[in-house]
């Protein structure tokens, strides 16, 4: 068995989940701060990416990156692809995974506590440290949730992924992709193999995420240390 | 040491506009909620921009607008104990109070959100010398806050007055220039806020510099303030000495809030007289009264059964019994339907078997309001 895909299909949402990690956080902490009416706007249009299907994503991709677009054959002088290349599905899994963190990450931002950022403020910590040390950690939870739906989400990517960058054994092949190809070709037994490997990878990481936060949990509840 | 203010600020329909300057004291700022009294503080510390004015802390621009002076709040050394306390709630009490430290340690006057910078340029002997400072600057505070054996706890492991002694030491050892507080102890229950009202007003006498209080309790106010400003939708309607303020409180609005219970239209009838057709009487004043009185004002306790002057018939209407007092309701015979019942509170010791017929007010408690 090739594992090829499954080295594809994690390093994707690996590397995709970082960057929808700080686009997303970045784009949920202005977000927040916008006018009301620019906020609805923008929120549609990052949010839009959630609520239609992954092919029409797919198809703007394309659009955009397409080697015979105005983009994407600038981006090919400096030797730059995203079309039927493994980091294509990287752009398509980011794409697809952003809403997740971002919608989440801006409820989170939300409900914080402003005066927490105030009062750094005129304690005089600057605003990276305001950012990173208290409005991060007191969002925790809701940043934690928003990557692991992302992570999940760009594993799970198909529809984007296989319109931008296809299905090429060894090079672009992802678990989702080669699951449909395997079927396809009615290689049912391999097809169920690697179903096995995405459940297996899907109970890890759920597993991980749990364990992170029983651990948040029992830093917790040193609570019942009551004040005298 | 002064603090000078005059800033405006326009938010739909709300319109902020204050002005005040303070030298050495304890400031009060008084008014109902929604009144500006927060969106004031928060425009002296800096996390919001006023549309237009100054304000000038202890000879050093903050803000102003026409010169486009406007310091971020980490560069104006303003101590801001809010209501909350705002601690940071995944920080010990330890690294809360070091975060009041942080800036402080780079020359005081100015640098504030440099930290990064500064960080790169510290030579090895420096960071080391710098930590011993700090180290005991946190401890000398430590001390004075009575946090001893605290240290290590997170603030949800603090009672309500612990956590305003961390968030009170969080700022002083930073040497602030200016201190705000804003209702600090409207999140204790009653028992301890009188005891650390005490504590607090030691400790801003040991201050030294200017106070500024946000309160909406009279007795907060009269115990910690030299002066009081009011708030009233957005503008700044009286400010004077705490005492002044409360002897002629000049609005209906202040009236209230130094606590008097009987207020009532009023109308000029005389230069030492008024009338009170709700109530059906005529007082006579110790002050001269002016052209624009439009309301008059008696505290519940100034009401006098033996007193001579302003007298007149009246009858009880209720009663209720307090701990150490009576209030007794009561109305003038000549009282129309509508006005409220009026309010007099005696000690207990002085109640006397039979309410009596006829109840006086001597002229100098007879608070002119205009406004």
């Amino acid at each position: 068995m090739d594992w090829f895909p499954l080295l594809n299909s994690v390093r994707i949402a690996a590397i995709s989940c970082v960057i929808v990690f700080f686009t997303g956080i970045f784009a949920a902490y202005y977000a927040v701060r916008l006018p009301r009416a620019l906020k609805g706007v923008l929120d549609v249009v990052l949010t839009l990416p959630l609520v239609l299907p992954p092919t029409v994503c797919g198809y703007f991709l394309i659009m955009v990156f397409g080697v015979q677009r105005p983009l994407g054959a600038f981006l090919a002088q400096f030797g730059i692809k995203f079309v039927m290349t493994w980091y294509g599905g990287v752009l398509a899994a980011a794409l697809v995974a952003f809403p997740l963190m971002y919608r989440t990450a801006r409820g989170a931002f939300e409900s914080f506590d402003k005066t927490l950022a105030y009062s750094g403020q005129t304690l005089g910590l600057s605003n990276t440290y305001i950012f990173w040390r208290i409005r991060m950690p007191a969002c925790r939870q809701g940043i934690l949730a928003g990557t692991v739906l992302a992570f999940a989400r760009a594993l799970g990517e198909y529809g984007a992924t296989s319109m931008l960058i296809g299905y090429t054994p060894g090079k672009t092949a992802t678990i989702s992709t080669t699951v449909y190809q395997l079927w396809r070709t009615n290689n049912d037994g391999l097809a169920f193999k690697w179903v096995l490997v995405n459940i297996v990878i899907s109970a890890l990481v759920l597993t991980a995420v749990n364990l992170l936060e029983k651990r948040e949990g029992s830093e917790k509840p040193k609570k019942k240390v009551a004040a005298p | 040491m002064s603090l000078s203010v005059e800033i405006q600020k326009n938010l739909g329909d709300f319109r902020l506009d204050v002005s005040f300057e303070t030298d050495d004291d304890v400031t009060g700022l008084l008014g109902a909620s929604g009144s500006g009294k927060s969106m004031t503080l928060m425009c002296i510390a800096g996390v919001v921009k006023p549309s237009s004015g100054r304000i000038i802390l202890n000879g050093k621009t903050l803000f102003d607008a026409e010169r486009r002076i406007d310091l971020a709040p980490q560069q104006r050394r303003i101590g801001y104990l809010f209501q909350n306390y705002a601690l940071f709630p995944n920080m010990t009490v330890r690294q809360n109070i070091l975060c009041g430290l942080r800036s402080a340690k780079e020359g005081g006057g100015g640098g504030g959100g440099d930290r990064d910078r500064d960080r790169g340029r510290d030579q090895a002997r420096d960071k080391a010398r710098d930590k011993a400072d700090r180290e005991r600057s946190l401890q000398e505070i430590i001390e004075v806050m009575r946090l001893g054996g605290l240290e290590n706890r997170r603030p949800s492991q603090l009672s309500g007055g612990q956590q305003q002694r961390v968030a009170l030491a969080r700022i002083l050892v930073g040497n602030p220039e200016l201190l705000i507080l804003d209702e600090p102890f409207s999140a204790l229950d009653s028992h301890l806020r009188g005891q650390l009202q005490i504590e607090t007003q030691k400790l801003l006498k040991g201050f030294g510099k200017d106070v500024v209080l946000v309160t909406h309790n009279r007795d907060e106010a009269y115990q910690l303030c030299r002066k009081i400003a009011l708030l009233d939708a957005g503008k700044l309607t009286v400010y004077k000495d705490t005492k002044e303020f409360f002897r002629d409180p000049e609005s209906r609005a202040a009236a209230f809030l130094t606590g008097c219970k009987n207020v009532v239209d009023a109308q000029k009838t005389g230069d030492y007289e008024v009338s009170v057709p709700d109530w059906g009487v005529r007082f006579t004043t110790e002050r001269p009264v002016g052209d624009t009185l439009c309301a008059i004002g008696i505290r519940a306790h100034f009401f006098n059964p033996k007193a001579i002057q302003n007298r007149f018939p009246v009858l009880l209407s209720d009663e209720i019994e307090d701990p150490f007092e009576y209030t007794m309701l009561f109305r003038y015979t000549g009282q129309t339907g509508e006005s409220p019942d009026i309010w007099w509170k005696i000690p207990k010791e002085k109640r006397r078997e039979h309410f009596p017929t006829e109840m006086g007010v001597a002229p100098e408690n007879i608070i002119l309001l205009y406004g």
